[in-house]
């Protein structure tokens, strides 16, 4: 196991709220204690920024069925140069993640062609069709960490009711897609002047506060462990605080996209920009931002979504949705800082902290004890980001040729380098 | 500044000059044809491919007579008989296109967006012919020249689009080029009918279809797109005549000499009475048709020009 000095860091503690000069020092793997000042020998950081690593809880890897799209091999590399340690990944694979036996066999793929941590979630239903739930206390002995249909909303409010009250018991963590099901059929984009100029099938945004009133009243009655997983609009956020107030067992989360883009970057129909739930105003845009700094919305994921170049190369009603976000998500998050809009502390909060807590993983900590997952950066670095130089298989991000400020130097797993920067 | 484009995909990029010199060489060819004068032959040599993704009769046939009278060679290809149904992709099938080197491609697709994807990774001229619910540029053309033949003018005039705003393409184009060249627009149509964010067009919207067409100097109906239907816009069509028909009674809060405008097909007794479509008095619609092969001639004619243009090498003597 691995013992190691690294000094010259400004450390970033997401627990404690501070950003410190200092050193933090790694005994078999674990953090063993961290000190501000200068220390001699060691690892000279050079004064960039040491944080837990970051847990991403929205990754789709293409196994089993669509490897071309990303394997367990290039999502590991791709999340270790972006300075993400876990993946919690996502069933909505093309065979999905719905038995004891497939989720076996993820793991064992991750294992063996990664090497930073992978922990899968599982199904909630078989096939995600949402008519018989899955078993999900065999899935959680071999290993999931919560139960979700991915982007399928559950219709059938009884299958949802039930299946909820089942994990109730298992004291296990539900997440669900906050949409309704039947306003959002066949839309791609937000209702408004940008989505009805350009023509484009489009959806209220209240929609989604409705997903995510259903899904609020269903854990008020079942009491089960909640996670909402993307909570993208303005009108979505009361229902939250109301729920917060009433004691439930709630969490939300908001991929990196919705933080750091809206409608209008889609443009001349551009489909690396076409998202679920699509892209919202700028207005939804700042409010969800204010309500991550606020720490309303727990947690921040980059919703890898791995495509080939044939799905998005199509007329923007017909191409898939989805973008990757691995290597841009820390990138992207420091536009956020950069901004003014929240400082390193909060940043790490909603990417490593609340989300190895709400899931139940290693990591997101400095405090003595915990796995050394550690992220080395630069924030300012200034870039153009060229998009065939990403590690996924797959290269449909949206922020092909944007300027971005901050990069990963290295990555550690249990203190051990798992990605280094080339100088 | 004349027409200077590559291609036609929308009446947004154009500016107020651009549509000018679109429309008054339209203007040219319509004269043209009403006095049995031929035109010179300026697409002479020159491929024509129509490509229609979407059933169409009336427009394919337009942009066809158009190629034909300028003395181009026309292709049509129906997706029934082509390789998209094989499950080929757009792209794929342009570029194979592409390669057979056409000169002029007409596209008509049922995704908004389409037709600009395609004309990206082609190196011939693109003419929109209506993609999706988004643009159908050379019809608000046609539009726009009827307008000016019959009032003289093509600004400071109300105009009022009335029914299916929601889901046409040639309300888009219309609202485009009509408010460029400074009219006052109105959207009549019931709430389910108008798209989201309408009001900050620069439009007036009205729901009741007497007040909207109140002083207007163009009725512009647009036909109710059943196919596009999903159910449920409308409760019924005889509820929907009842309130958004064109009918006498209504027609009569416009001006006395407010013209009456379809794009076709028409739905009689469904968004406008029979006798009115009929009145040669009020109803231009005839004439739009007319309209619309001047307008492709001038399109492909002013595209075709270009494409010279641009493919002859400056400073070197021929």
């Amino acid at each position: 196991m691995t013992n190691a000095l690294l000094t010259n860091a400004l450390l970033i503690d997401p627990e404690a709220g501070t950003e410190t000069l200092g050193w933090l020092r790694i005994e078999g793997g674990r953090i063993a204690e961290t000190g501000t000042g200068a220390r001699h020998g060691g690892r000279d950081c050079g004064g960039l920024c040491l944080a837990p690593g970051i847990v991403d809880i929205g990754v789709k890897v293409g196994e089993p069925g669509e490897r071309h799209k990303e394997s367990f091999r290039s999502a590991g590399a791709a999340a270790a140069a972006g300075g993400v340690t876990t993946i919690v990944t996502r069933p909505d694979t093309a065979t999905p993640i719905d038995t004891p036996e497939t989720l076996e066999f993820v793991l064992r793929r991750g294992r063996e062609a990664a090497e930073i941590r992978i922990r899968p979630m599982a199904a909630l239903t078989r096939g995600r069709e949402g008519r018989e739930m899955c078993e999900l206390k065999f899935l959680m002995d071999a290993g999931a960490v919560a139960f979700t249909d991915g982007d399928a909303v559950t219709r059938d409010t009884r299958v949802l009711a039930r299946a909820m009250t089942y994990a109730r018991g298992l004291d296990a963590l539900v997440m669900a897609h906050v949409q309704d099901p039947v306003l959002s059929a066949g839309a791609v984009a937000t209702s408004g002047k940008f989505a009805s100029l350009k023509g484009l099938p489009h959806v209220s945004p209240i929609a989604e506060r409705m997903g995510l009133e259903r899904d609020l009243a269903l854990v008020e009655m079942t009491g089960v462990r909640y996670h909402a997983d993307q909570v993208t609009t303005a009108a979505a956020l009361p229902a939250l605080r109301r729920a917060r107030a009433a004691g439930l067992d709630v969490t939300a989360g908001v991929s990196i996209h919705h933080l750091t883009l809206n409608e209008l970057d889609v443009g001349p129909y551009r489909t690396f920009f076409k998202l679920k739930p699509p892209l919202r105003s700028e207005d939804d845009r700042r409010a969800v931002v204010e309500a991550v700094a606020a720490g309303e919305i727990d947690i921040i994921c980059s919703m890898h979504t791995p495509q080939d170049e044939e799905e998005k190369r199509r007329p923007f009603e017909e191409a898939a949705s989805g973008a990757v976000g691995l290597e841009t998500l820390l990138p992207a998050a420091l536009r956020l800082v950069h901004a003014g809009e929240m400082d390193l502390p909060q940043l790490f909060r909603a990417l490593s902290t609340n989300p190895a807590r709400r899931f139940g993983v290693p990591g997101g900590s400095l405090a003595a004890g915990t796995p050394a997952d550690l992220v080395l950066f630069d924030p300012n670095v200034p870039y153009v980001l060229d998009r065939s130089t990403l590690l996924s298989k797959s290269k449909n991000t949206p922020f092909d040729l944007a300027r971005m400020q901050g990069r990963v130097a290295a990555t550690f797993i249990d203190g051990a380098p798992v990605f280094e920067r080339a100088a | 500044m004349t027409f200077r484009a590559r291609h036609l995909l929308g009446i947004e990029p154009l500016a107020p000059d651009e549509i000018t010199a679109l429309i008054d060489r339209a203007d040219t060819y319509a004269g043209m044809a009403r006095r049995g004068e031929a035109p010179a032959p300026v697409l002479q040599g020159q491929t024509q491919i129509n490509m229609f993704f979407e059933n169409s009769t009336r427009t394919q046939a337009s942009f066809e007579i158009a190629g034909k009278r300028l003395g181009a060679q026309v292709m049509n290809m129906g997706v029934a008989s082509s390789s998209v149904k094989k499950g080929e992709t757009l792209i794929d099938t342009a570029m194979t296109l592409n390669a057979m080197r056409p000169d002029l491609l007409v596209v008509r697709h049922p995704s908004s967006g389409a037709v600009d994807l395609l004309a990206e990774k082609v190196t011939c001229a693109v003419l929109n012919a209506g993609d999706g619910r988004h643009e159908h540029p050379t019809q608000a053309l046609l539009d726009a020249l009827t307008i000016r033949r019959a009032k003289g003018r093509l600004h400071r005039l109300t105009i009022a689009i009335c029914g299916d705003i929601a889901h046409s393409r040639v309300a888009r184009s219309n609202i485009l080029l009509l408010g460029k060249l400074e009219n006052r627009l109105r959207l009549v149509g019931p709430p389910t009918l108008m798209p989201p964010g309408a009001k900050d067009w620069g439009v007036e919207v009205y729901d009741d279809m007497t007040e909207g067409l109140r002083d207007a100097d163009v009725v512009m109906m647009l036909r109710l797109q059943k196919e596009r239907m999903d159910g449920g816009f409308i409760p019924s069509e005889r509820e929907y005549f009842h309130r958004y028909g064109l009918d006498a009674g209504k027609l009569a809060a416009a001006k006395d000499d407010a013209i009456v405008m379809h794009p076709g097909p028409m739905n009689r007794g469904v968004e406008i009475d029979g006798t009115i479509a009929d009145d040669i008095n009020r109803s231009v619609i005839q004439e739009q048709v007319e309209m619309g092969v001047a307008v492709r001639m001038a399109a492909m004619d002013l595209l075709a020009a270009n494409m010279r243009e641009a493919n002859t090498p400056r400073g070197v003597l021929t």
